[in-house]
C-alpha cells in the first residue's frame, strides 16, 4: 500500500499555510450564486400557509378560491382535515404562482377551520408543564448521599439556557424542477450528496432521478440536511405546474419558527467538594425542550464527567414549538454552561480560583485530553491576563462598572466522515479534484486544494476543486465537524494514488522506478538526486491524450491515521457589567483550541472567532421568546431575535493549539468545539464581576438587575 | 445616518428617554445604514400629495442601477430589493430579514446607504442606484472586496455583499475612519457566522488602500 501519511510538519509546503479562502472574491464581489439567488427560465414562486396556532386540529380546508386566483398554477394541501398541528407555523398548504405577490395573495384566500387545542410552550418553570415532562429515569453512580455528608463545602444552584434558533441568513428552501422522470434540485443544503436520496424517497422516485447542485450555502449550522416538507411539496408543485421550476425559500418568521432550533436546558445542580477543591459529589435535576420530542439530557457533568458519586435525573419536556435540529455541537454548549457555572459557583464558595478547581479535578476528564486541558488553561489564562485581572467573586471595586473574568471548556469528537474523492491529472498539467461535498464557509474548497497541492508538489492555485453536485463522488453531509477530516483524507489518498500512476508513466524516462520518485516544487524528481527531474508540465505531457484518474476514500472505520477524533478547548471571557443599567459589555474573548493537524490556520482561526461571536450572541442576546397565552413565538424576526453586531463583541483572541504531538494525531473537525465554552465563560465572567450568579441565559439587563436585586433583598 | 432621520429624532423627543435610535441600539444594532434606509420618504410624501395613484396591478418602473436603465413591470408593492433579485437577476444584495434590520440588502442610492428591502421599486425611480455588482472599476475588484478576502471577513458570505456596501457608504463619507467609527458604521449589518473581526480589519485596510490609490 502506498504511504498516505501526512508529511511531517517541518517539510510541509501547502498544508499549514495561512491562505485566503479560494471562493472569497466571488463572495465579496456579489458574484457568488446561492441557490436562493437563482432565476430559472419559467420559474414560479411559491408561498406557504402555516398554522397560526401552537396546537390545533384542521377541521376543514378550502382552497378553491386560491386555485382560481390570478397567476396561480398549483395549490397543495399539506395538512389535510383531521391533521393535528403541533406548533405555530406548521405547514398547512402551499401555492405556486407567477410571482411571490400572487402566491401570497392566493394563500390569503385559503380558508381553514381550526379546532384550537390546549398548548404548552414554556418550560422554564417545570412545575407548570403538567404531564408534558417525561422523566428519563435516574442515573446513579457511587453513593452521592454519603459523599455530600463527607463534603466540606456543598453548593446548590439553578441554571438555564433557552431555546435558540439557527437563524441562517440564507433561509431554508430550494428551487426544484420535476420534469418527466427527472428532478433538478437546487436546495440550500449541508448535504449535497445525500439530500437527493432524501427527496427521492419522499416523492417515490429512485435517488438517481434527482440531480442536486449547490455552489454556495448561506449558513446551515446543523439545520440543513433533509429535503424538508417544503422541498417535497416544491417538487410536487413543479410537477403539477407542467414541470416549471418552483422557488420556495422561507420568509424570516417561518424560518425562525420551524426551520430548526437548539433545545433548551435547565437544571438544579448540587455539588460537594473537599476544602482543597476536590469534587466528590454531583446531583442534578434537569429538563429540556426542543419541541414535541422534548430535549435530551446534555452530557453533564461536562468533561469532568467521572465525578465518583453522582445522581442525574432528567426530563424531556414536550412543548408546542417547532422541532429541534442539530445546532453546532448538539447539547454541548448547554452542558458546558451548566457544568462550568456550577463549578464556578462552587469555586467561589470554596474561595478558590475556578481554573484551579478544574485542574484539581482534571482526572475526572478523559485521560487522553487531560494534558491538553491543563496546557490550554495555562495558555488561555496567560492570554487573558488572568493572574492580573481575575479576582475573587464580586471583588471588583466600588464604581458602578464591574469587570470580571470567567472560564468555559469544550470537548468534541470530529472524526472524518465517509468521503470519496476523484483526482485527475491531465496531460496539460492541470489537476481536477472532485467531491460531492459542500463548503459551508468553513473553507472546505481551500483546504482540499491545499491537501492536493501538498501531495503533488504544486502551488495551491494549480488545483481545481469541484464540489457541490451529487453527480460527483459522494461525501457525507457536513455535520458534527466531520468534513475536514473526511475530505482531507479522501483527497490525500486520491492524490497519492494519482501521483503514483504518474510516477509509473515517467519513471522510465528518468531511468528509474516509480518508487524512487517524488513530487516537489513543481517537479517530479529522483529522491536524493534532484538533478534528475522533469517539470510537472513535462511529466504530464508524457500522458499523451489520456488523463490519470484515481480515487481515494476515507473509511471512518480505518482512517489510516489521517484523521481522528477528540479535541479540547478553553475559553476565557472578560466582561464589564454596569450594575446600574445591567448592561454587559464584552471586553475580550480568549479561545485556545486544539484540532489536531491544522490545514489552514487562517481559516481555522476564522472558525473559532466566529464561534466565539456566536457564543456572545447566545450568552447576551439570543432567546426564542414564547407567549404562554397564545402559544406563539414573540420574536420571529431579527429585531427582537437579537444577534450581536460589529460593535458588540469586544476583541477576540484566538490561539490554535498547534503542537507537534497534537499534529501527529491527524486532522480533526473544528466547526463545533469552539461554539461550546463561550456561553459558560461569559456567564461566569458576569458572576465574577458582579458577585452574584445570573442563573438564566441570555444575560440581558433585566436578568442582571434582577439577580442583583435578589441578592440585595436576601 | 440621513439628515431626514436626524430630524425625525429631534422632532420627536423620546418618551421616557426611549428614542427610536436608542431603541434600535437596545436591540443590538448600533447604527450604520439603519435609518438612512427610509429613502425618499419626503419624496414619496410629495408624490402622494400630488394625488398620483398607481397600481394595484403591475406598473412600468424604470430603475437606474449601476448606471444602466432597466425598464420592468412590477406591482407597486414590490421592493427595490425584490425588483433586483426577482426581475433583473441582480442578486448580490440578499433578502434576509426583509424589514430593515440586518443590512444584507444594502445598496447605495444617490450616495446614501439604504436598506433596499424597505424601499419600493416605484420610489427608487429617478435615483442613481448602486449595488455590489456596480462598485468595481473595470476588471479590477473594489479594494473593499479584496480586503474582505485578505482579512477573511466572510464565511458563508451571505451577509458579505451587504457589509461591503455599508462599508463603501461609510468610506465614501469618511475615507479615514477610526476603528471605533468602523465598528459603529457597520452597526446596521448582521452576520450569523461571526465574521466581524475580519470585516472590521478589512474596512480599515481598504480605507488605507483607497487613500493610497488616490494619492498616487
Ligand atoms: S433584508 Fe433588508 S435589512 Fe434585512
Ligand atoms: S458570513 Fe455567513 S452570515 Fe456573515
Amino acid at each position: 500500500m502506498p504511504n498516505y501519511s501526512w508529511p511531517p510538519m517541518s517539510t510541509r509546503k501547502a498544508i499549514g499555510q495561512r491562505l485566503s479562502r479560494h471562493d472569497g472574491l466571488e463572495k465579496s464581489t456579489g458574484k457568488a450564486k446561492y441557490n436562493s439567488d437563482l432565476n430559472k427560465p419559467g420559474m414560479l414562486q411559491s408561498a406557504l400557509l402555516t398554522s397560526p396556532y401552537a396546537h390545533a386540529r384542521v377541521r376543514s380546508i378550502d382552497t378553491s378560491a386560491a386555485e382560481k386566483a390570478p397567476g396561480v398554477t398549483a395549490v397543495r394541501v399539506i395538512a389535510t382535515p383531521g391533521t393535528e398541528l403541533q406548533w405555530q407555523s406548521q405547514e398547512i398548504a402551499i401555492v405556486a404562482a407567477s410571482t411571490e405577490q400572487a402566491a401570497r395573495d392566493a394563500v390569503r384566500l385559503i380558508k381553514v377551520d381550526y379546532e384550537v387545542l390546549p398548548h404548552v410552550v414554556k418550560e422554564e418553570d417545570i412545575s407548570k408543564v403538567g404531564n408534558r415532562a417525561k422523566p428519563a429515569g435516574e442515573q446513579l453512580t457511587g453513593d452521592p448521599d454519603k459523599a455530600f455528608k463527607e463534603a466540606d463545602v456543598v453548593n446548590e444552584g439553578h441554571y438555564g439556557i433557552p431555546v435558540l434558533t439557527h437563524c441562517c441568513l440564507e433561509p431554508h428552501g430550494q428551487v426544484v424542477q420535476w420534469n418527466g422522470d427527472q428532478v433538478n434540485y437546487w436546495p440550500s443544503t449541508q448535504n449535497v450528496s445525500g439530500i437527493g436520496g432524501d427527496l427521492a424517497k419522499n416523492i417515490e422516485l429512485p435517488a438517481t432521478a434527482i440531480k442536486v447542485h449547490q455552489d454556495h450555502i448561506g449558513g446551515g449550522f446543523g439545520s440543513k440536511f433533509g429535503s424538508d416538507r417544503w422541498g417535497v411539496e416544491g417538487a410536487r408543485l413543479s410537477k403539477a405546474s407542467g414541470g416549471r421550476p418552483v422557488k420556495t425559500f422561507l420568509d424570516r418568521a417561518t424560518e425562525l419558527n420551524i426551520a430548526g432550533n437548539r433545545p433548551s436546558a435547565y437544571a438544579r445542580i448540587k455539588m460537594g467538594a473537599k476544602k482543597d477543591g476536590t469534587i466528590i459529589a454531583w446531583e442534578s435535576t434537569s429538563w429540556a425542550t426542543g419541541g414535541m420530542g422534548g430535549g435530551a439530557l446534555p452530557p453533564i457533568p461536562y468533561v469532568i464527567t467521572n465525578i465518583p458519586n453522582r445522581r442525574l435525573n432528567h426530563s424531556a419536556v414536550a412543548t408546542n414549538g417547532g422541532p429541534l435540529r442539530a445546532w453546532r455541537a448538539p447539547n454541548h454548549p448547554q452542558a458546558s454552561f451548566l457544568t462550568c457555572a456550577a463549578v464556578e459557583d462552587l469555586a467561589a464558595k470554596l474561595g478558590m480560583d475556578p481554573i484551579e478547581v478544574f485542574v484539581k479535578n482534571i482526572e475526572y476528564a478523559p485521560e487522553a485530553r487531560r494534558e491538553s486541558y491543563v496546557h490550554q488553561f495555562k495558555k488561555a489564562a496567560e492570554l487573558a491576563e488572568w493572574s492580573k485581572r481575575w479576582h475573587r467573586r464580586g471583588d471588583s471595586g466600588s464604581g458602578p462598572v464591574k469587570r470580571g473574568l470567567g472560564v468555559g471548556i469544550c470537548s468534541w469528537g470530529g472524526a472524518g466522515h465517509a468521503s470519496t474523492c476523484n483526482a485527475r491529472i491531465n496531460p496539460d498539467g492541470s489537476v481536477d479534484i472532485e467531491l460531492g461535498s459542500q463548503d459551508l464557509g468553513t473553507g472546505t474548497r481551500t483546504i482540499i486544494a491545499q491537501v492536493a497541492a501538498e501531495t503533488l508538489g504544486l502551488p495551491v492555485n494549480a488545483i481545481k476543486v469541484k464540489l457541490g453536485d451529487n453527480s460527483l463522488p459522494p461525501s457525507n453531509g457536513s455535520g458534527g465537524s466531520t468534513t475536514v477530516g473526511g475530505v482531507s483524507s479522501s483527497t490525500r489518498i486520491a492524490t497519492v494514488n494519482a501521483l503514483d500512476q504518474l510516477f509509473e508513466k515517467v519513471a522510465a524516462s528518468l531511468s528509474t522506478t516509480a518508487d524512487k520518485l517524488e513530487a516537489v516544487g513543481g517537479k517530479i524528481q529522483v529522491k536524493g538526486d534532484p538533478a534528475k527531474s522533469l517539470t510537472w508540465a513535462a511529466a504530464c505531457r508524457k500522458l499523451g491524450t489520456q488523463s490519470i484518474a484515481a480515487q481515494g476514500q476515507n473509511n471512518p472505520r480505518n482512517p489510516l491515521g489521517l484523521n481522528t477524533q477528540g479535541v479540547a478547548g478553553v475559553q476565557i471571557a472578560d466582561v464589564s457589567v454596569d450594575v446600574e443599567t445591567g448592561v454587559v459589555k464584552m471586553n475580550r474573548m480568549v479561545a485556545v483550541q486544539d484540532c489536531g493537524l491544522v490545514v489552514n490556520p487562517k481559516l481555522a482561526e476564522g472558525q473559532v472567532t466566529g464561534a466565539c461571536i456566536m457564543s456572545i450572541c447566545g450568552a447576551l442576546m439570543e432567546e426564542r421568546v414564547m407567549d404562554g397565552q397564545t402559544g406563539r413565538v414573540l420574536n420571529p424576526d431579527m429585531e427582537f431575535y437579537k444577534l450581536a453586531g460589529a460593535a458588540d463583541i469586544g476583541e477576540i483572541i484566538v490561539h490554535m493549539d498547534i503542537r507537534e504531538e497534537l499534529d501527529k494525531r491527524g486532522v480533526i473537525g473544528l466547526g463545533e468545539p469552539p461554539t461550546v465554552g463561550g456561553v459558560a465563560a461569559i456567564a461566569n465572567a458576569v458572576a465574577n464581576a458582579i458577585g452574584v450568579r445570573v442563573p438564566i441565559i441570555p444575560l440581558t439587563p433585566d436578568r442582571v438587575l434582577r439577580a442583583l436585586e435578589e441578592r440585595r433583598s436576601a | 445616518m440621513s439628515k431626514h432621520h436626524d430630524e425625525l429624532d429631534e422632532k420627536a423627543p423620546p418618551k421616557g428617554g426611549f428614542s427610536r435610535r436608542g431603541f434600535f441600539r437596545g436591540v443590538g444594532v448600533t447604527s450604520g445604514a439603519l435609518g438612512s434606509a427610509i429613502l425618499g420618504e419626503q419624496e414619496a410624501d410629495a408624490a402622494q400629495a400630488a394625488g398620483a395613484k398607481i397600481g394595484p396591478g403591475a406598473v412600468p418602473v424604470s430603475l437606474n442601477i449601476n448606471g444602466k436603465v432597466h425598464n420592468i413591470n412590477v406591482e407597486p408593492r414590490v421592493t427595490l430589493l425584490d425588483a433586483c433579485r426577482n426581475h433583473l437577476d441582480i442578486t448580490g444584495a440578499k433578502r434576509v430579514c426583509d424589514r430593515g434590520t440586518c443590512g444584507a440588502c444594502t445598496m447605495i442610492a444617490n450616495g446614501k446607504v439604504i436598506y433596499s428591502c424597505t424601499v419600493l421599486a416605484v420610489d427608487a425611480q429617478g435615483k442613481q442606484i448602486q449595488t455590489i455588482e456596480g462598485i468595481a472599476a473595470a476588471a479590477r475588484p473594489h479594494p473593499l472586496s479584496t480586503a474582505f478576502v485578505n482579512n477573511d471577513g466572510q464565511q458563508c458570505g451571505y451577509c458579505t455583499p451587504g457589509f461591503v456596501m455599508a462599508a463603501k457608504g461609510l468610506l465614501d463619507k469618511n475615507p479615514s475612519p477610526t476603528y471605533d467609527q468602523v465598528k459603529a458604521g457597520l452597526g446596521g449589518n448582521l452576520c450569523r457566522c461571526g465574521t466581524y473581526v475580519g470585516v472590521r480589519k478589512a474596512v480599515l485596510e481598504a480605507a488605507k488602500a483607497m487613500k493610497g490609490a488616490k494619492n498616487a
